[in-house]
């Protein structure tokens, strides 16, 4: 029925019926609309992004330059296959209702407050988070901060709010650590972002519970691209956490994240996402962090969902003394590709990072390691040090890695370590012949292979990962 | 046999599409007694323990197996564990990320009815008795499965599950290989702990040395896939002094000639 809409219609006449669904979250929505864009990507539909938005005319210019990048640039001609992925098979834009996004529960609609509700996230917003922010398609519905933090002056906005209440700073840090240049989904990003978090702590804050944002794609060939935009500023700390869901649909989705993060002096920022993205949606996200004198980044990056994810949270220490540590999970199971990584780069004196990976593959799912790690000309006495191990759960299942290490200063210290284990059959006799059925040892087995990166987990999410993985285990067993 | 046995029948199994190893075995051990099984490298008794077990590289081609008078060759490993069986392995393994503590309690659970775990006081109390019950350090626990365990570390916690676990009957398939003799007091005084009119034990050894610590009620004697001799536990020293080719003799077969097992000099 979609088909049947004029797509030229006066955006705000765009209101769809609903089409109901069932799923494996058991969400059961329609998809009802204040607008969406026709599909595929088109000026014409950055131009209609940008004035839903009310913009500032930088903003469009930049949106607009960086389209032509894309184009000019093409898609990336390794990794993962993304030849099914038809951009004009995509709507680039849906805005789910009239009204901006809001602090109050009350104020989002019935259904979409239904669908977090199931995710647990107003009960997790009081218990333990310090703010919460909720994406649902193309635009964040609710945003909040508990008032203890606005008073100390930390922002917590959607991006779109935040370029509209926060110009000059906003605009001051923008695409200056992901600009569109740097890869081609970045400059998709670039040209049709929409929502996102916007967080600003000022100097010396340190914020003790975790700042929360969830991304939720709902629609059919949806495509949803946050805009993230963290500032550090000097001392702070604190830990943003994201996390993604979708219902499953026939025809696949598309998410293409950016997030920049920058990291001031001595400032310590933790940022956690665990998709859990239906194995319909492709996951094509660039996200970066640039850390100065002393500071400290650190990602969680957990790969559960997805049909094709691409994510290699990069770090760039840039001054003296600073630290990146990336821990990094993934999960891929039939028709699943994880191709997960880490990028560091050392470009600092006295700079240490340290990833870890650990990778499962299952059926026909493959999960790849891509990783950099960069030493700079003077970054003298850099160390790092990198771990990826991998687990084979049957004989189908496939893992490959692709570590690139370049050294350009004789002082530095850097380490790789690789592993591959194949499900043993003799620690599954062992663990059943203790009385535990095989596919709970299998699960067992799992969950210590993944336990030194579990361990850093937030609660809900080890919870979460062990459902996963019992889920995954059960009738696995010939 | 009678009900409260661990019984093993005319028992022929081999390598799954390969060789056959066990040629008709024969044995029993009531419950409330400890036998000894011994006998020459090669001569089965690993392969009869893990067969028991039910190791799937191992298939049964006849005879049977049965838990107090019940067959348990049908049953999956972890069924014949819940069973009451409990194999302590020559050759543990190491299971990384999973400590002994998290891994005994789902052991534990996995013989209860959901609803019905095992509560954490109850749980530690026992777990910290099994340990002094070995002079462990209670440290042990929080350790992962086996992970940097030196050999002697590997078959101490075969015998703290034992304790933890306490099963009906337990196999101890050469609990003694790679020790020194403070180890196997260790290991012995942990067996010895488990003794008792509920439990009953085949101890699988190459050597009597196991058995100065750990008395059997009985000794059987493995040779060619078969039991070839049967007797009380002085046969442990008999065959400690004259090897183990006189009873292959005995047995109608040809002598292995084992020099590690060759009569002592002056014997």
């Amino acid at each position: 029925m979609a088909d049947s809409m004029p797509q030229d219609a006066h955006p705000d006449a765009a209101k769809l019926e609903g089409m109901a669904h069932t799923d494996q979250y058991g969400f059961h929505l329609s998809e009802n609309y204040a607008f969406r864009s026709e599909k595929g990507l088109s000026r014409r539909v950055v131009e209609q992004i940008s004035y839903h938005k009310n913009e500032p005319a930088w903003m469009l210019q930049f949106r607009l330059r960086a389209l032509e990048i894309a184009e000019k640039k093409g898609r990336p001609k390794w990794g993962p296959d993304l030849s099914h992925l038809n951009f004009d098979e995509i709507y680039f834009y849906i805005r789910p209702q009239d009204k901006k996004g809001t602090n109050s529960w009350d104020d989002v609609p019935e259904e979409v407050r239904e669908t977090y509700r199931r995710l647990g996230i107003p009960e997790a917003e009081q218990k333990m988070l310090a703010g919460v922010g909720a994406q649902y398609e193309s635009e964040m519905v609710y945003h909040n901060l508990k008032e203890v933090w606005e008073r100390k002056g930390v922002i917590f906005l959607d991006s779109d709010t935040g370029l509209q209440q926060h110009p000059e700073l906003f605009k001051e840090h923008f695409a200056t650590v992901i600009p569109p240049e740097d890869n081609y989904f970045a400059a998709v990003n670039s040209a049709v972002w929409s929502g996102g978090s916007f967080v600003y702590v000022p100097a010396g804050v340190e914020i003790d519970v975790p700042l929360q944002a969830y991304f939720l794609i709902n629609a059919q060939s949806m495509g949803q691209f946050e805009r993230t935009l963290i500032i550090a500023e000097p001392g702070s700390k604190f830990h943003y956490i994201e996390g993604c869901t979708a219902p499953t649909y026939n025809s696949d989705s598309f998410h293409s994240g950016v997030i920049e993060i920058i990291v001031k002096e001595r400032a310590n920022v933790r940022y956690s996402t665990i998709q859990n993205w239906s194995h319909n949606v492709y996951n094509l996200v660039t996200q970066r962090a640039i850390v100065h004198r002393r500071a400290s980044m650190g990602w969680l990056d957990g790969n559960l969902g997805s049909k094709v994810t691409m994510k290699y949270p990069s770090t760039y220490l840039v001054g003296e003394g600073a630290h990146g540590e990336v821990l990094s999970i993934a999960f891929a199971t039939d028709g699943q590709h994880q191709d997960a990584g880490a990028k560091v780069i050392h470009a600092a004196p006295n700079t240490t990072s340290s990833v870890v990976s650990k990778s499962i593959s299952k059926g026909t799912g493959r999960s790849s390691y891509r990783g950099l790690v960069q030493i700079h000309d003077g970054a003298t006495n850099a160390r790092s040090n990198v771990e990826c191990d991998a687990l084979l759960l049957d004989d189908k299942a496939k893992t490959d890695t692709y570590p690139y290490i370049e050294i350009n200063e004789k002082t530095a210290h850097v380490g790789h370590e690789a592993t591959v284990s194949k499900l043993n059959d003799e620690q599954i006799f062992y663990l059943q012949s203790r009385g535990l059925p095989a596919d709970a040892a299998m699960a067992l087995i799992v969950r210590g292979f993944l336990d030194p990166v579990a361990k850093e987990l937030p609660l809900e999410y080890a919870v979460e990962l062990n459902r996963l993985i019992e889920l995954e285990m059960e009738g696995s067993v010939g | 046999m009678s009900q409260h046995s661990l019984e093993i029948r005319d028992l022929h199994a081999r390598i799954v599409d390969g060789e056959t190893i066990l040629k008709g075995v024969d044995l029993a051990v009531p419950r409330g007694e400890v036998h000894a099984l011994m006998g020459p490298n090669g001569s089965g008794k690993s392969t009869l323990a893990k067969v028991m077990a039910g190791d799937p590289q191992y298939e049964v081609t006849s005879g049977d197996i049965l838990i107090d008078g019940e067959s348990v060759l049908a049953l999956e490993p972890d069924e014949r564990a819940r069973a009451g069986l409990y194999l302590a392995f020559q050759y543990p393994v190491e299971v990384p990320g999973v400590s002994i503590a998290n891994f005994l309690r789902l052991a534990l659970n996995a013989r209860r009815e959901e609803g019905d775990e095992i509560g954490v006081m109850e749980f530690y109390a026992k777990l910290q008795r099994a340990v002094k019950a070995l002079d462990w350090d209670e440290s042990i626990i929080e350790r992962n499965l086996h992970e940097g365990f030196s050999g002697g570390e590997k078959k101490r916690s075969e015998i703290l599950q034992l304790l933890v676990l306490e099963p009906r009957y337990a196999i101890l398939d050469e609990t003694d290989s790679g020790l020194d003799v403070d180890a196997l007091k260790v290991v012995a005084q942990g067996v010895n702990a488990a003794r008792g009119p509920e439990f009953g034990a085949l101890v699988i050894t190459h050597y009597q040395r196991l058995l100065n610590f750990i008395v059997p009620d009985r000794v059987h004697v493995m040779s060619a896939g078969r039991i070839v001799k049967e007797g009380p536990k002085e046969l442990a020293m008999e065959l400690d002094t004259r090897g183990y080719d006189w009873v292959r003799v005995e047995a109608g077969l040809n002598p292995v000639g084992d020099p590690e097992h060759a009569p002592r000099a002056g014997a």
